[in-house]
């Protein structure tokens, strides 16, 4: 992307009808760390890779739970990413005062799209520079979609946003066919299989992601990390236990399954301070 | 019970504010409903009158209406303000039609955004003076719910308005069980509403009896019940009254 006089202004399209403030805003969500969701008939599983400003500092929250049956996973500036989950919040609480009901999760997403949409159409604002992957319930069963600062939102099976996320969407691209009937344990395990392609080699460890789960029947809430390490013990133990019996020279399955990145995603140093 | 303040806005013409745009006293009002789950669904029953004070002037007026999909909306109390409150739920209902998306309003949402409109006017000593019932099916459940003028809100599995509350809730808690077949839970309301045609003098003998169930709703055409004068006790009424007067 090259720098360019009509990339100034959100209103100004440029010549060949882009609206490039736009386009640099969704540049802002690919330069956060990875977020991650998929969903069943049933479920909804939101995970997302844990990443602190320093050894010091602790890590920033990514997932933010918005009702009882909705979660949201951001990308991008979180405090953008803050602000929007409180909107949500509210919209949420507003709507259950009112009706005893719980907001469609599909008629939220609307609401945040138009939201995000305001943005994109006056002078005096800037686009929201952050990604979010929205899971929830309504009266036709689980969903997950994704918004952008563009204004757009579109329904997904599961997905991906952030840096290294072209690793997970690979992965998930193999197997999202299956999903849908998928056990709430088999879906839990595959996005903490996801969160391992985006961390390029690292060992996967429960404290460097975090996970959450919703599902008809079942509220949000986080994994504790006991569980998440027990999920992550039954592949790695496999994998192990591959190495063993292949010997040496064959590929065992951890890494053959690292095979889809796309080297894109800025390196560490790269990530502006406020970003995540 | 009264809904006036003591307090001198001056004339309507200058001042929005003045005290005409408050509800002070019902003219036009209908009198009970009554309403029971049964198996399939709910039922409920009204009469086709509307008051003028003691002057029983409108005969014809339906005092139940459908709402979406879900729901039957029966309404006592001032005419004026239940056609009002039929304007804001048709708003409500467009707009979640509109959206297009597989969603819809149950009888339970319905029931709660009328709960927070009655007592939200309440509030602000302007109440819509009615005591409205709603009842509805939704994914095979039944809902039966009422709310009052002054936002008070319930749900049970049968209700009564106004005069309702005194002669038919007995009949009501005695003889209402869970599954009646719908002929008798329609013998039942008609039970009810005969005694509330013997003893509530604003009920005419012209009502309707709307059923809803998973399959929508239906209003039946009017009619009337049989009523028997000739009990020994309406030929002389004031014989246990003995008095000076």
């Amino acid at each position: 992307m090259f720098r360019n006089q009509y990339d100034t202004d959100v209103t100004t399209w440029s010549p060949t009808g882009r609206l490039f403030q736009v386009e640099y805003a969704m540049e802002a969500v690919k330069q956060g760390s990875a977020a991650i969701g998929l969903r069943s008939r049933s479920h909804v599983v939101l995970a997302c890779v844990n990443k602190a400003q320093s050894e010091l500092s602790s890590h920033q929250k990514k997932i933010f739970k918005v009702d009882d049956h909705i979660g949201v996973a951001i990308a991008g500036l979180t405090a953008d990413g803050r602000v929007l989950s409180r909107y949500m919040r509210s919209e949420a609480i507003n709507h259950s005062f009112t009706y005893e009901s719980p907001l469609p999760v599909g008629r939220l997403v609307v609401h945040l799209a138009d939201k995000a949409q305001v943005c994109t159409q006056r002078s005096w604002k800037r686009p929201y520079g952050v990604g979010l992957l929205v899971g929830g319930l309504d009266e036709s069963g689980a969903h997950l979609y994704y918004n952008c600062p563009s204004g757009n939102y579109f329904e997904y099976q599961a997905f991906a946003i952030g840096s290294r996320s072209q690793a997970a969407k690979t992965y998930l691209e193999r197997r999202f066919e299956s999903f849908g009937d998928s056990s709430r344990e088999d879906l839990i395990k595959d996005a903490i299989l996801a969160v391992r392609e985006t961390l390029q080699g690292e060992t996967l460890k429960s404290s460097l992601c975090t996970v959450s789960v919703l599902g008809v029947g079942e509220p949000f809430h986080f994994l504790d990390q006991e569980t998440i390490q027990k999920v992550i013990d039954t592949f790695e133990k496999v994998a192990e236990d591959e190495e063993v019996e292949a010997g040496d020279g064959e590929a065992a399955v951890a890494p053959a399954e690292e095979g889809g990145d796309g080297g894109a995603g800025a390196g560490d140093q790269d990530v502006a301070p406020m970003e995540m | 019970m009264t809904f006036t303040i003591p307090i001198d806005n001056g004339d309507s013409v200058k001042n929005a504010e003045a005290d005409s745009q408050r509800t002070l006293y019902p003219y036009v009002t209908g009198t009970s409903i009554v309403a029971i789950k049964y198996k399939d669904g709910v039922l409920m029953a009204s009469d086709m009158g509307g008051s003028y004070g003691s002057t029983l002037r409108y005969k014809n007026i339906e005092r139940m209406k459908a709402i979406g999909k879900h729901s039957l909306l029966g309404a006592s109390g001032e005419i004026s303000d239940f056609q009002e409150i039929l304007r804001y739920l048709d708003e409500l209902v467009l707009n979640d039609n509109m959206w297009d998306d597989g969603n819809s309003l149950g009888p339970k949402e319905v029931h709660n955004y009328l709960t927070r409109v009655m007592y939200n006017r309440r509030n602000k000593f302007n109440p819509l003076w009615n005591t409205l019932v709603l009842g509805g099916v939704k994914k095979g459940e039944s809902y039966l719910g009422m709310v009052s003028m002054i936002g008070v809100s319930f749900e049970d599995n049968h209700v009564a308005t106004g005069f309702g509350n005194h002669l038919a809730r007995p009949i009501l808690r005695d003889e209402w069980h869970a599954d009646l077949s719908f002929e008798e839970g329609v013998k039942l309301l008609e039970k009810c509403m005969r005694v509330l045609l013997y003893r509530d003098r604003s009920a005419i003998n012209k009502l309707q009896i709307a059923k809803i169930t998973e399959e929508g709703v239906t209003v039946s055409q009017p009619y009337s019940l049989k009523t028997f004068w000739e009990f020994q006790a309406f030929h002389n009424p004031t014989a246990g009254a003995q008095g000076s007067w």
